[in-house]
């Protein structure tokens, strides 16, 4: 049994959240529900751990799905990068459901419960298998799958503000952009070369070398995926999409969903590209960098001047993801270390943030602005403090989990020579405490109005809220293991070959 | 018997649990007031054992993590953290009374939440002191900020908020846009950031980037008050006195100039930065500030503020030590680190003791007050002394070493700034004397007697002339600080 379980953990860590999805939803109870959701997530993140430890000592794992050679089968493929970030994804979204539990239940329908569930575990399995799939194709699929029913899990949220059903349509729209000039991109690959699994893309594109075909290609697939990204200035889906979903479901996505695409990002990039410098080069030093620059200043700017805290940590999560495709953009291991590096350290920030906005919008029964918490410091001090250390994290202090990212970060930028770059990340790093410390005033500096109400803490979101602020110190004090992981993550991205 | 390794532990620890418990405490004023002075001997006995530990040679560490390679949370005692520490420590302890007279005094509110962050403050600060790499300093320099904040804005008015933003926004922006990369700069270099003697970055980075380096370093380290960086020192100043007095003078500004100071002697190296020269251009901006500053101290009427900017005088006299580079120069320096803190806070605590007593805040209206509160006059009177550089006070001794270091290194015209300063030093922080006993009463106050407030200052007064007696320990670390 122990060697079945073993020896198929790559399908596994997609497939069981997959299956269990539909007994989700035909399940009455939402008790159960929740349940088979948090079995069917925290198996992935156990298979994800397990993954983890196997490609430090393996190194490469492929996974022929049904036995199927490829490259005529759908290959899984599992190196240092896909189980760092499995393990991240895995492990903060198994966070959010002990999350759902205590939050979901206040802001949407009863009877609607399982369904949702369902589409939790349909997004969470898409976005798992997005990043382990090894076929170009498939991996459209998992794009749509996990759109979808991130779409549904958004427009949960009319339950509390009808805004999120335009919110979610307009992530619908805007996400169906994106895969779709992913696959038409796919299909121009596809004519040149006849196959569609990465590896093997990869070794004859880098024949073909070049050309209008494989370059038009390369254009659609990468603006796709900037769109699934949210990179600026396509990530206008993003604010909305995360301010007006349900708490639990901001978490989620916030904490994972963009990380996927990112991820893919930098496959296509470093990998399936990765015999075509020409473009490359190209799309890095003239699209990438840039963009995230602007993203970063952008989303920061944005972030200050914005009063709604769920739309604040939106835009702000805009200028995160600039910060990781900034090191991707910088093209060199230690910039992409950093990037992975971040990936994991802004998943525990965001996802930790958003779930104590949540506890924040539940005791006060409408949305938290800056007027709305006015000293919700002292009347809610164990979410407010788990908030507070999430935010320092946020804004890259130190003995937090956002310095470590910070200082690699700017080290990498630095070993570059690229001056006018850390120059403006240090600059954006400082403008964020900007907004951080506006809330901060707010909750602590300012006593609440007279007529206040009293304010109930949840305690059901305690413990997914506490283990998310301690991890962001943990990481802070002992990133060993994040920073040799995101190394290992770097050297399997960029060594070529996926 | 404690040794020396304990001694740091306790001494980084016991301002920390003296936060902590506060809260606890606050059941019973006296409590929660007691565990501040108690706090201040406890972790002084602690300092004072560490350096005699370190002047016999040794250097106590204690490690705590590892952060990643190349990064590790660290304690380590360098001589000049030695007195540094001693500085904090000591005067804590007076600090501490002086503020549970200060608050009871002026019936403050949330008198324990300040008497929390201003513990947190000093454990910072010990931290600094006891630093074992850059990274240490770093992190603690940026703690020590924040848990400022709550007590520059503790009076939470529209003017302390808007202080405490200018405050946090230099400090903050400073450290994060320059301290920071000079930071990473250093590690990149040199893979390694912990101090060593003699320096760690000579061979390990272009000497012709030196004086950027060093730029990012004087300018990122927003607390030595360097201009164009000093304006966060006047805004703070709307804090309560005992901030000002252990925080702005003491703890906060000593931190930034330490931090300036072990950079230099640690991290660059002493022979590395003349060899290069790449300090020159700081000489010049110390010298600057120091004569800039002054002549804006001559135009305050606020006594606060008129002392806020001396400070920034006086803290660019440790800067422009670190700039000459020459070892008379940087003991100096280190010296001088000491001689301004028991004067400055003593100059401080009389401002405080006169605004509790009377309700006094400009200098304008001390005419005459003198002999009311003979005992805050001949403190300040003293403090003044240690601070202009005469004899018998401690401060003759730094600036003498600060002169004969210019010399030394053939700068002349920063003998003639010295002078200068030490000239408008006399005019300035001499005048609410002359004023208190020279001139007829222009206000009549009546002096409510707050003893709380008034022997702290005798106490730090003393202490210089002390000082100008006993320094030989302080001078021996010095000594060991520039002696590889």
């Amino acid at each position: 049994m122990a060697a079945i379980i073993m020896s198929n953990l790559p399908a596994l860590v997609v497939v069981v959240p997959l299956l269990l999805a539909p007994i989700a939803a035909v399940t009455a109870a939402p008790r159960f529900a929740w349940m088979i959701a948090l079995v069917g997530v925290a198996s992935a993140f156990v298979a994800a751990l397990l993954l983890q430890s196997l490609t430090t000592t393996m190194g490469r794992i492929s996974y022929h799905l049904g036995n199927w050679e490829p490259p005529w089968g759908i290959e899984f493929v599992v190196d240092s990068a896909t189980s760092l970030t499995l393990v991240v994804m895995s492990g903060l979204a198994f966070l959010a459901t002990l999350y759902a539990r205590g939050s979901l239940a206040a802001e949407i329908n009863h009877k609607d419960l399982g369904k949702c569930y369902a589409a939790w575990l349909l997004a969470c399995g898409g976005l798992f298998g997005l990043v382990t799939t090894g076929d170009a194709f498939n991996l459209f699929v998992f794009l749509e799958i996990s759109a979808l029913s991130s779409v549904i899990l958004i427009s949960m949220g009319a339950g509390t503000d009808r805004r999120a059903l335009t919110a979610g349509f307009n992530y619908l729209i805007i996400g169906a952009v994106g895969a779709t000039f992913y696959v038409i991109g796919v299909g121009f690959i596809y004519a040149l070369t006849g196959t569609l699994n990465i590896a093997d893309l990869a070794v004859r594109l880098g024949e073909i070398g070049g050309g209008a075909a494989l370059y038009t290609g390369f254009g659609f697939m990468i603006a796709g995926i900037l769109v699934k990204a949210a990179v600026f200035p396509v990530h206008v889906w993003l604010p909305a999409a995360y301010g007006y979903a349900p708490s639990a479901v901001s978490s989620l996505l916030a904490a994972i969903a963009t990380k996927a695409a990112l991820y893919i990002l930098a496959r296509l990039l470093f990998t399936l590209f990765a015999g075509v410098p020409a473009i490359t080069d190209l799309a890095l030093t003239y699209v990438i960098v840039p963009l995230s620059i602007a993203g970063i200043f952008g989303g920061t700017l944005m972030a200050i001047y914005e009063k709604d805290i769920k739309l604040l940590l939106a835009h702000s999560s805009v200028a995160q993801i600039g910060y990781i495709a900034l090191g991707f953009g910088l093209a060199s291991k230690a910039s992409v270390a950093a990037s992975f590096i971040h990936i994991g350290n802004h998943a525990l920030i965001k996802g930790g943030l958003f779930m104590a906005v949540g506890g924040f919008v539940a005791a006060l029964g409408r949305r938290a602005t800056l007027n709305s918490i006015t000293g919700i410091g002292r009347r809610m001090p164990i979410t407010a403090s788990a908030f507070f250390l999430c935010g320092l994290s946020l804004a890259g202090l130190p003995l937090t989990a956002g310095f470590v990212s910070k200082l690699y970060l700017v080290r990498a930028i630095l070993s570059q020579d690229a001056y006018v770059i850390a120059a403006l990340v240090l600059v954006s790093s400082a403008l964020s405490i900007v907004y951080l410390w506006k809330i901060v005033e707010v909750m602590w500096m300012q006593p609440a109005p007279a007529n206040a109400p009293h304010l109930d803490e949840n305690p059901a979101i305690y413990a997914p809220l506490w283990i998310v602020g301690i991890a962001n110190i943990w990481f802070g004090v002992d990133a060993g293991w994040l920073v040799a992981a995101a190394r290992a993550a770097a050297a399997a991205v960029m060594g070529g070959g996926l | 018997m404690m040794t020396p390794e304990t001694a740091l532990l306790v001494g980084i620890l016991a301002p920390l649990v003296v936060a902590v418990l506060t809260p606890f405490l606050a059941v019973r004023n006296l409590w929660r007031d007691a565990a501040g002075p108690l706090g201040g001997v406890v972790t002084f006995v602690a300092a004072l054992h560490v350096a005699l530990a370190v002047r016999a040679g040794e250097t106590p560490r204690l490690f705590v993590a590892q952060i990643a390679d190349g990064l590790a949370i660290e304690f380590a005692v360098t001589p000049l953290g030695a007195i540094f520490g001693l500085v904090a420590s000591g005067l804590w302890i007076l600090a501490a009374l002086y503020s549970v007279g200060y608050m009871r005094g002026n019936h403050e509110k949330h008198q324990t939440r300040f008497a929390a962050f201003y513990a947190v403050a000093v454990h910072a600060a010990m931290a600094i002191a006891w630093s074992g790499n850059l990274l240490v300093l770093f992190v603690f320099y940026e703690i020590l900020t924040f848990s400022t904040y709550p007590l520059v804005t503790h009076k939470e008015s529209q003017a302390a908020r808007d202080a405490g933003r200018l405050y946090m926004s230099i400090l903050v922006g400073t450290s994060i846009v320059l301290l920071l990369p000079a930071v990473v700069w250093v590690w990149m270099a040199t893979g390694d950031l912990a101090f060593r003697s003699g320096g760690i970055l000579a061979g390990a980075i272009d000497p012709q980037m030196v004086p950027f380096l060093l730029a990012l370093f004087a300018f990122g380290v927003g607390k030595a008050a360097l201009m164009p960086m000093h304006r966060w020192l006047p805004a703070a100043m709307v804090a309560p006195t005992p901030v000002s007095a252990l925080l702005h003078a003491v703890a906060v500004v000593k931190a930034g100039v330490f931090t300036i100071l072990t950079v230099v002697v640690y991290v660059f190296g002493l022979d590395f930065l003349t060899g290069t020269g790449a300090s020159s251009w700081l000489v010049w901006l110390a010298s600057f500030t120091i004569l800039a500053s002054s002549f804006v101290a001559i135009t305050k009427d606020d006594i606060k503020a008129r002392l806020a900017y001396s400070t920034i005088s006086q803290l660019s006299y440790i800067v422009l030590g670190a700039a000459i580079a020459t070892s008379i120069a940087a003991q100096g320096a280190a010296l001088h680190i000491v001689m301004h803190a028991a004067g400055k806070i003593t100059l401080f605590f009389c401002a405080g003791a006169i605004y509790v007593q009377t309700h006094l805040t400009k200098i304008s209206e001390l005419d005459g007050q003198g002999r009311d509160m003979p005992w805050v006059f001949a403190a300040f009177f003293i403090g003044a002394l240690s601070i202009i550089g005469i004899p018998p006070a401690g401060g003759s001794w730094s600036k003498f070493m600060l002169m004969v270091g210019a010399v030394d290194a053939e700068l002349y015209i920063v003998l003639a700034v010295l002078g200068l300063s030490s000239l408008l030093n006399i005019y300035y922080l001499l005048e609410p004397l002359s004023r208190g006993f020279f001139r007829p009463k222009v206000k009549m106050v009546v002096v409510e007697s707050h003893p709380l407030v008034v022997i702290p200052p005798v106490v730090t007064a003393l202490l210089s002339l002390f000082l100008f007696f006993y320094v030989d320990l302080f001078a021996d670390l010095a000594a060991m600080m520039v002696t590889p």
